[in-house]
């Protein structure tokens, strides 16, 4: 009997073991849980919501986005990915509500503009850098000669005038 | 001294290339963003234009394209489930619809900007039955250039736009009136 109850003890310990794993809902497969608010801002950060023009969809106050942001969650707590989410409100609502545009049609000036101004800019810069340059080295290189200078001619003129 | 003046005369002369396709590229840049300015400002399409052609997917899956409705009147109506001033027209829409369903008028409603979950809970409030459907992508919403929701296009049976509805309507009076003027037409 001791023996019997020597070799079947563990046993029992694996099964209640198992039975509470399996209870438990950590244990539970499928979806883990809420996502917090903190894990439907991540991805409401980087949407707008057409509606309300201007503000991001992690603090859009309007029902419409307080709606989007439970989407999010609801895809979360299906085991979506961040760009499953993003692509699926795209799909649904428009490229627009990125808040990075897409790099397709006339979204590229986005991308294309700035460093071109920046490069633009850099240059005209350098441009302008190097003719301040110059222009004083010129100066000191050829300096109006006094003789050829009428205001300097009449001063003298007239100095020589008064002494005489 | 005379070959230097000429050389310079030769540099002043010549094309400065990259003057002119920096201008060029400003000008254009200004004109793409003149062009964008300009639709942005456009309102909705108006009375005696023709009507975008758009497919409708209904949330039962059914594709409705306009194209196919010529000859029949089509009463098109955005609206959403977060939108308070939808609901005051909401009931009388549906109303209508089942007045004027058996005398070749179709209602279509476009749910704009909202959730599958939130707008299907509306239409079951409201008890809408006739064929709605998402904006997908926006773009019907876009093609017709809407400023917000409620907005209702009628269109006549050759295609043209013959009542522009912005905001909503206040009774089922003032949207039988607007559909029999679009019925005599």
């Amino acid at each position: 009997m001791r023996r019997t109850l020597f070799w079947t003890a563990p046993l029992f310990v694996l099964v209640a073991v198992a039975a509470l794993w399996a209870w438990s809902p950590a244990g539970a497969q499928g979806p883990v849980g809420t996502p917090s608010d903190d894990d439907v801002n991540v991805i409401a950060k980087q949407l707008y919501c057409p509606v309300c023009e201007n503000v991001p969809l992690d603090v859009c106050p309007t029902q419409a986005c307080a709606q989007w942001r439970e989407t999010i969650r609801e895809k979360l707590a299906e085991g979506w990915t961040e760009d499953q989410i993003k692509q699926y409100f795209v799909d649904q609502y428009g490229a627009r509500v990125l808040a990075t545009p897409p790099p397709t049609g006339l979204n590229w000036l986005v991308y294309v503009l700035p460093p071109l101004a920046i490069l633009a800019g850099a240059y005209i810069l350098l441009r302008a850098y190097r003719g301040w340059r110059r222009s004083p080295t010129q100066a000191a290189a050829a300096p109006p000669s006094p003789a050829e200078d009428p205001y300097v001619a009449r001063l003298e003129e007239e100095l020589r005038r008064r002494e005489s | 001294m005379n070959e230097e003046s000429t050389s310079a005369a030769e540099t002043e002369r010549r094309p400065r290339w990259g003057a002119i396709l920096a201008w060029a590229f400003v000008i254009g840049l200004l004109a793409v963003l003149g062009v964008g300015l300009v639709r942005s400002q456009q309102g909705p399409i108006g009375v005696g234009t023709q009507v975008p052609d758009f497919t409708l997917t209904t949330f039962d899956g059914r594709e409705i394209a306009v194209r196919d409705l010529r000859g029949q009147v089509v009463v098109i109506n955005f609206w959403a489930s977060w939108c308070r001033p939808c609901e005051q027209e909401a009931a009388e829409l549906e109303q209508a619809y089942r007045m004027y369903k058996d005398q070749g008028v179709v209602f279509l409603g476009v749910n704009y900007v909202d959730t599958e979950t939130e707008a299907r809970a509306y239409m079951q409030r409201f008890g809408i039955t006739y064929p709605n459907g998402p904006d997908l992508g926006t773009r019907i919403s876009q093609a017709f250039r809407i400023r917000g929701v409620p907005e209702t296009y009628v269109v006549g049976p050759d295609g043209e736009l013959v009542a522009v509805r912005i905001g909503p309507y206040e009774s089922l009076a003032e949207i039988s009136a607007t559909v029999e003027d679009a019925l005599e037409q």
